[in-house]
């Protein structure tokens, strides 16, 4: 499968998908909008995996889409969104690095992660090594929403976003168990749960969403 | 017999495990002890046995989990069986003969462990196994060392000791991390496949000086040894200074001739030169200045650690300038040497810890006259201090002798910087053995000679038994030692033929020499003349004294008569340990020791005395206690300003730590 063929134009064009809408997360200046665009990359994720299971004629792939279809696609920004509605959050989003800046170093991480997965997958199939720079590139950028972003939601969807980049990769290589992407996906479902009871307790006490309200009740701080 | 040392390595363990039970009686600290003797006397059999058989291996069924354990025994780990053995045999037997109800198990247990750390040092094939021998020498005699933390300055001493023996312990670790290299194999046999070269070999050697160094009191990490050695129960001193620093020596050995392979440049002998020649000058002026009786002990073997070192650094030298029978010959200075040094530190340590039991104190100027009260130590002691000053023909004449012909003809190394050098350390080993010789005539005369200096010294005891065969093995050997060396030489050719590539030149049985022509001694024939002049020089005091012997009392300086609640005289009257040391530490301290002296007048009208505060400290030691302290501080004062950020910092360096690896990674990638 190469450059020009259906298989790998389909999967790559879904794995820029993801990628891209990483980028609009980023972008994003409203909380319902990041939600509204975090559920369209887990939809395009689980389109992504569903072509991986035809592509390659894994049947447990179908599994890994359904899973992530209604979860990411679904479950998880509804929940979020009544998360907002119930807290009566700002619907802005609070940065700690501008906008434009984000997506400055976005594009640098972007560079970084090519740099990095081709040449290290040299002699690999041209679709995972592709792959693998997407998958990189989302899991950095991930990274980059959770320390650029105040609010809490924020830094969650970016943890959940990260973890959408883990499964990008787990999809593009054949062979991989299915073992280890349903437990990747249960670890961060309990890690999303364990982050909404902790924004639900942030905001009975102190009225805001910001992580920075928590640090001067840090018991430790001399 | 490498299959019965395994399993005395187990035997010792085992043993330290009893210990916890045994140590509730008598009898069972005295079976430990005993156990021990006879671990020394397998020790120095395994020794004679690895010396005449050839090399053998064996690899233990058991060991981390990516290999087996290798133990070996070549003539170079069989030569430092022996003092391992004669130390460990001494000093138990003393601790044995010292016995006189239950025994704390604090300080029981660790000794056996102590022992089979040090055995399997020496019988180590293999990175790994070489670790977990020196690291539970290390930790087992910090307990020893720790036993008593009643006072503050032996937990000081513990807690300096502890942070020794931790470098020395990381920089062994990263010593064998980094010649093992990629591959990751630590067996002896594979790191001596691929030798380090380049700056991976400097790296390699300086991290090995620094810690087998560190534990062998090399400067300038040598300041623990004059702190933990006064801590430490006598016959744990002994062992430590005869056996714990010969263990660290042959690490050292074991890389630097052997692991980095054969073909080493001149210069890597040049840093174990210079440092062993200030090792030797600084520890042998701190030993004519101490004034307790175990540390001027411990600042002694400092001295003897580097000559020790000097032979070895010129033997590496050698070998890189290709002049393989003067490698053999300084080889052979330092292998003697750290065998006799162990025997007569170790007779030292004794004969001040039977001191400390009889007298009840290690200070010098609380002890004198002890002549008469304990002979047999008074006399053992004699041998020993004779042989620490170098004089002949007792064993540490025969050795440093050698040493200092190896030193002479190491001009026949080409390079100008190497000579001068040389000639520099000649100068300065020279002066070392002088400072050493003042420093055992001190020693022996303030603890042994004059006139009590206090009442528990008046009223000493010597005991009998174990303890005064422990002092006397050692005092034989010593004399033994100092008339046979050839025979040691002949002994030890293995194991130089192993280091130096040929045989030590052979002068006989009865004679030691640097090469066909060069010169000669004959410690017979020394012994003879000395013993004609003594004979002849008694036989004329005899002669032109009136006959009948009368004792009369000790002619004090002129003083008047001492008043009568002093009935051992004046203490006043007598020399002290520091105005002994007085000379010495004016002419020698004031740059070197950092001596200080201050007179404090009273004023006018006063009738208060005036005072005169005089003493020195180790640079070294200052070195360590004050700016390192600070700059942990400063560094740790850094630290905690990471617990003060937030998450989203902390994130943040996570994050920041990743993409600079992938940044790393990339740019590993593009070269």
């Amino acid at each position: 499968m190469s450059f020009g063929q259906l298989g790998y134009d389909v999967a790559h064009l879904l794995g820029g998908g993801v990628l891209l809408l990483s980028f609009v997360l980023l972008y994003q200046r409203r909380i319902g909008a990041v939600i509204n665009a975090f559920a369209m990359q887990g939809a395009l994720l689980a389109l992504a995996a569903a072509w991986a299971a035809h592509a390659q004629g894994v049947a447990g792939l179908y599994l890994t889409a359904m899973l992530t279809m209604a979860a990411k696609g679904v479950l998880i920004p509804l929940a979020l969104h009544a998360t907002v509605r119930r807290l009566d959050l700002h619907r802005t989003v609070e940065t700690a690095l501008g906008i434009g800046p984000s997506l400055v170093a976005g594009v640098g991480l972007v560079a970084l992660a090519i740099l990095v997965a081709l040449p290290a997958t040299e002699g690999a199939r041209a679709l995972a090594r592709e792959d693998l720079a997407l998958a990189l590139s989302v899991v950095l950028l991930g990274m980059l929403m959770m320390i650029t972003r105040r609010n809490a939601i924020s830094q969650v969807i970016g943890l959940l976003s990260l973890e959408n980049g883990l499964i990008l990769a787990a999809i593009g290589v054949a062979g991989m168990p299915l073992v280890v992407e349903l437990s990747t996906a249960a670890l961060v479902l309990m890690i999303a749960v364990v982050a909404a009871v902790f924004a639900f307790q942030i905001r009975e006490r102190f009225d805001t969403l910001d992580t920075a309200s928590l640090e001067e009740h840090r018991g430790e701080r001399r | 017999m490498l299959t019965a040392l395994a399993l005395l390595v187990g035997a010792l363990l085992a043993l330290g495990v009893a210990a916890l039970a045994l140590a509730r009686s008598a009898a069972g600290a005295k079976t430990v002890h005993g156990a021990c003797v006879g671990a020394g006397a397998v020790l120095v059999l395994g020794g004679l046995a690895g010396l005449s058989g050839g090399a053998t291996a064996l690899d233990l069924p058991f060991g981390p989990p990516w290999g087996a354990m290798r133990l070996a025994l070549d003539p170079l780990a069989a030569w430092f069986l022996l003092p391992l053995g004669i130390v460990a045999g001494c000093a138990s037997l003393f601790a044995l003969g010292g016995i006189h109800g239950p025994v704390p198990a604090r300080l029981l247990l660790p000794w056996p462990i102590f022992l089979a750390g040090m055995l399997l040092t020496v019988l180590a094939a293999d990175g790994f196994t070489l670790l977990l021998g020196f690291e539970a020498m290390s930790l087992a005699s910090w307990a020893l060392v720790a036993h008593d933390t009643a006072e503050a300055e032996n937990r000081r001493a513990a807690r300096i000791y502890l942070g020794f023996a931790g470098f020395g312990g990381l920089t062994l670790v990263l010593a064998l991390g980094l010649s093992a290299g990629g591959a990751g194999d630590v067996a002896f046999a594979a790191l001596r496949e691929a030798p380090p070269d380049g700056w991976r070999a400097a790296a390699v050697f300086a991290l090995v000086l620094a810690g087998a160094g560190s534990k062998a009191g090399l400067f300038p990490l040598h300041v623990w040894l004059p702190l933990a050695h006064p801590a430490a129960p006598s016959h744990v001193s002994a062992a430590m200074s005869g056996a714990m620093t010969k263990v660290a020596l042959y690490v050292l050995v074991r890389f630097a001739f052997d692991l980095m392979g054969a073909a080493q440049p001149l210069w890597l002998g040049m840093p174990l030169i210079a440092l062993g020649a200030a090792s030797a000058v600084i520890g042998a002026l701190r030993a004519a200045l101490e004034e307790d009786a175990k540390t001027l002990l411990a600042c002694s073997t400092v001295e003897n650690v580097g000559l020790i070192a000097i032979g070895l650094g010129l033997a590496l030298a050698f070998r890189g300038a290709d002049l393989p029978a003067l490698a053999a010959l300084a080889t052979a200075a330092a292998l003697l040497h750290a065998l006799n040094h162990a025997v007569f530190k170790t007779l030292l340590f004794l004969a001040a810890g039977e001191v400390l039991h009889g007298a009840l104190s290690r200070r010098l100027d609380r002890l004198g006259g002890l002549i008469h009260r304990m002979p047999w130590t008074a006399w053992a002691a004699l041998a020993g201090a004779g042989a620490a000053a170098a004089l002949p023909p007792l064993s540490g004449f025969a050795s440093e002798w050698l040493l200092l012909q190896a030193l002479l003809a190491a001009w026949r190394v080409g390079d100008l910087a190497f000579q001068i050098g040389v000639a520099a350390t000649a100068a300065l080993a020279a002066l070392a053995a002088a400072l050493a010789a003042a420093a055992m005539v001190r020693f022996w005369g303030l603890v042994f000679l004059g006139r009590p200096r206090s009442p528990r010294a008046a009223g000493a005891e010597e005991s009998g038994g174990a303890a005064r065969i422990a002092l006397l093995v050692p005092a034989g050997l010593t004399v033994l030692l100092g008339l046979l060396p050839g025979v040691m030489l002949d002994l030890a050719e293995p194991a130089l033929r192993q280091l130096s590539g040929v045989a030590a030149p052979r002068a006989g049985f009865l004679a030691v020499g640097a090469a066909d022509g060069g010169a000669r001694y004959w410690p017979l024939a020394a012994a003879l003349l000395l013993a004609a002049a003594v004979g002849a020089a008694l036989w004329a005091v005899r002669r032109r004294a009136p006959p009948g012997i009368a004792r009369g009392p000790t002619w004090d300086c002129g003083f008047i008569a001492a008043p009568a609640h002093l009935p051992f005289g004046d203490p006043a009257t007598q020399p002290s340990a520091a105005g002994f040391a007085q000379p010495l530490r004016r002419m020698l301290g004031d740059s070197l020791l950092a001596a200080r002296e201050h007179v404090t007048m009273p004023p006018p009208g006063s009738t208060a005395p005036a005072r005169l505060d005089a003493g020195f400290r180790d640079p070294a030691l200052a070195a360590l206690e004050g700016p390192l302290p600070r700059w942990r501080d400063a560094v740790a004062a850094q630290a905690e300003r990471l617990r003060d950020l937030s998450i989203r910092q902390c994130l943040g360096l996570s994050f920041g730590a990743v993409v600079l690896m992938l940044a790393l990674l990339a740019w590993l990638e593009a070269r």
